[in-house]
């Protein structure tokens, strides 16, 4: 078993820049950014000619029916108001036109904290497109789907054995389901005990979605505040612990980047009162091969097979969000489980203190196909790298920057990422929106920027594994550019974004005045 | 920062003026500057009764969602609706047109445990320290 506080002092050392790269702003250009033709593509309503088509159907060699025989009439249109009508190439050009205004990561380093948007390996997408996983329908009888359901068996178990829990149920949608699914469960843990109690506690340095997850289980949230060094202390769970507490809900490694390092005298103190305690697992990528929440008094715990496992997220997708259990939980996973039956898998319904279902069929089955490849390709040796590179990475970007940026929390390294704010560039009236629209000028998807809502004015950087030494230096060499522009020519960053389609948006007028959908004028 | 010697203060920020039993109640100049432009508010349905440091309502901006909490026990009694169309008001004119929740306040010597203007400077201070 590793140590449960990962050690950062073999980091320390490294995250020092051996040699300062020199900073030649000027006569190097900085990041991929550049400017270039960028062509304009009105909507297709709006391109729309009476009569054109994509396609040309065959003469009907049958009798012509009325649609209304097949289809009850309450389904059917009379007419569709300015539906499109376009040729192919129309289409095609429209599409990758669009396509040509986007950034994924496949185009360039996406550092959003607490996000993990990691590169999705090529691989993953090769397996999950094979025909038996791609083309098999959920309502196949259990026997001709026995290697889809073997596989998501030996995922829940590598799950199992990566986190240090007992049991997995893989049918959460996304990170936010599986919270309310891991809520749910410990609703009917209390529930079974006589008194589903009442409230659960969450920190202010965990996830925007644990809140909302609560409520909607059914709790009152009890907001605790975080001590000064940036972590939820024993001392205030102590103080706040009573029997109508169900469950204490922190993120670790909160959205600070720091390591809860009290979460063992934590969970003594709540599992004391009777309660339970749930980690979201949204951050798990900074453990991974490090430690395992199972250990440090965890009892339910969802994972983001889209950040931590690879798959797809932030416009791909969708997500896929597993919940994880301690073995006195598992009575209460969503039906059905898969068992082994035999040599081979059945679906067991007959679960009588299940919460039941919490979505149809078996989840985002294609996520998971993803995931399993992507923990069979690494194994055990690769996934143990995933977590220190990821902190690695996350902490040369910090000490890089430390001279540029504020960082408020500074007493230690940080884990998966960094979080700095706009107070050095304050008073040359710049602020954090600011740098990130002129990080977009440099060719970079821009941090997480207001969050976590402790850290005024926050930019959170988590620049994931994948980043090269290359271009996380690629990364803070623009970062570094954008502070001296705040200084030297600030109204270049009010100004800014200046390269992109678009330049900077009226987000007020567009958030007070909601289009969301075309309407023909 | 903007503030008004005739009222009292949260430590979340909220204003509130007692008039006889009657608290007007609004987010403070430095809340609306932090917050920025706010584009939603939604606000409590009259006639509820609310407990202190309980939710009366939620401000939105571009930045954040956040809850206006109670700074005293009471009842609503009247809501300024005007601000559903113009959120806008509440980054111009926090502590006059913006008025959010008027309350029936329970005890008005709960007040007491408020800051005063020259408290809630000092807070602010410390705050942005």
């Amino acid at each position: 078993m590793p140590e449960l506080t990962p050690s950062l002092t073999s980091f320390k050392e490294r995250v020092h820049p051996m040699s300062k790269p020199e900073e030649k702003t000027k006569e190097k250009k900085v990041g991929p950014g550049r400017s270039g033709l960028q062509l304009e593509e009105p909507l297709l309503f709006e391109q729309s000619q009476k009569g054109r088509r994509a396609d040309s159907l065959p003469k009907l060699d049958v009798e012509a029916q009325p649609i209304e025989r097949w289809i009850p009439s309450a389904y059917l249109r009379q007419e569709i108001e300015g539906f499109p009508e376009l040729s192919e190439p129309q289409v095609i050009r429209h599409f990758t036109r669009m396509s040509q205004w986007n950034y994924g990561i496949d185009l360039g380093a996406y550092p959003l904290g607490s996000c993990t948007m990691k590169y999705n390996p090529r691989l993953n997408e090769e397996i999950a497109r094979l025909a038996g996983f791609a083309h098999l329908h959920p309502l196949v009888p259990e026997t001709l789907a026995q290697g889809a359901l073997q596989l998501m068996w030996e995922l829940e178990g590598f799950l199992s054995e990566i986190t240090g829990m007992e049991a997995v149920s893989l049918q959460p949608s996304a990170g936010a389901q599986g919270e309310l699914t891991g809520l749910k469960i410990i609703r009917r843990y209390h529930e079974q005990k006589g008194n589903p109690r009442k409230k659960v506690i969450v920190p202010d340095s965990a996830h925007g979605t644990n809140p909302a997850s609560c409520a909607l289980a059914g709790y009152e949230v009890m907001e605790e505040f975080i001590g000064k060094k940036g972590i939820l202390e024993a001392k205030t769970v102590a103080e706040r612990m009573n029997e109508e507490v169900a469950a204490v809900m922190l993120t670790n490694p909160n959205t600070l980047g720091l390591f809860e390092k009290e979460i063992l005298e934590i969970s003594e103190i709540v599992h004391r009162k009777g309660g339970l305690v749930y980690c979201d697992g949204a951050n798990l990528n900074a453990m991974l091969g490090v430690c395992k929440p199972g250990k440090m008094g965890v009892d339910v715990i969802q994972l983001n097979l889209h950040k931590t496992f690879s798959t797809p997220h932030g416009g791909g997708g969708p997500g896929s969000g597993p919940v994880a259990v301690k073995k006195g939980l598992e009575p209460f996973l969503p039906i059905p489980r898969i068992v082994k039956k035999g040599t081979g898998f059945a679906l067991n319904f007959d679960r009588p203190q299940s919460i039941g279902r919490v979505r149809s069929f078996f989840g985002n089955f294609g996520m998971m196909v993803r995931a399993y490849a992507y923990i069979r390709t690494l194994g055990c040796e690769g996934l143990a790298q995933v977590g220190p590179l990821a902190v690695l990475n996350a902490n040369y970007i910090r000490e890089r920057l430390r001279p540029y940026y504020h960082l408020p929390y500074d007493h230690e390294p940080c884990m998966h990422e960094c979080v700095f704010t706009d107070k050095n560039q304050e008073t040359y009236g710049i602020t954090t929106l600011d740098i990130a629209k002129r990080l977009l000028d440099y060719g970079f998807h821009p941090p997480t920027i207001y969050f976590p809502l402790v850290v005024s004015g926050a930019l959170m950087i988590e620049p994931t594994e994948t980043e090269s030494p290359e271009s996380v230096e690629e990364f803070v060499q623009a970062m570094i550019a954008i502070a001296k522009e705040a200084e030297t020519n600030p109204q270049l960053l009010k100004d800014a974004p200046h390269r992109t389609k678009v330049r900077r948006l009226d987000e007020v007028k567009a958030a007070r005045e909601l289009k969301l959908r075309w309407q023909s004028t | 920062m903007n503030v008004q010697a005739d009222l009292k203060y949260t430590k979340d920020h909220e204003w509130i003026r007692l008039e006889g039993k009657q608290g007007t109640i609004g987010i403070t100049d430095h809340a609306q500057e932090e917050l920025g432009d706010i584009v939603y508010v939604e606000l409590p349905a009259v006639g509820q009764q609310i407990q202190k440091s309980k939710s009366l309502g939620v401000v939105e901006s571009v930045k954040a969602v956040s809850e206006i909490l109670a700074p005293v026990n009471g009842k609503v009694v009247e809501v300024n609706s005007a601000l559903n169309g113009k959120p806008e008001q509440i980054n111009q004119d926090p502590y006059g047109k913006a008025w959010m929740v008027k309350m029936e306040v329970a005890n008005p010597s709960d007040l007491d445990d408020l800051m005063n203007v020259e408290d809630y400077k000092k807070y602010v201070q410390e705050e942005k320290a």
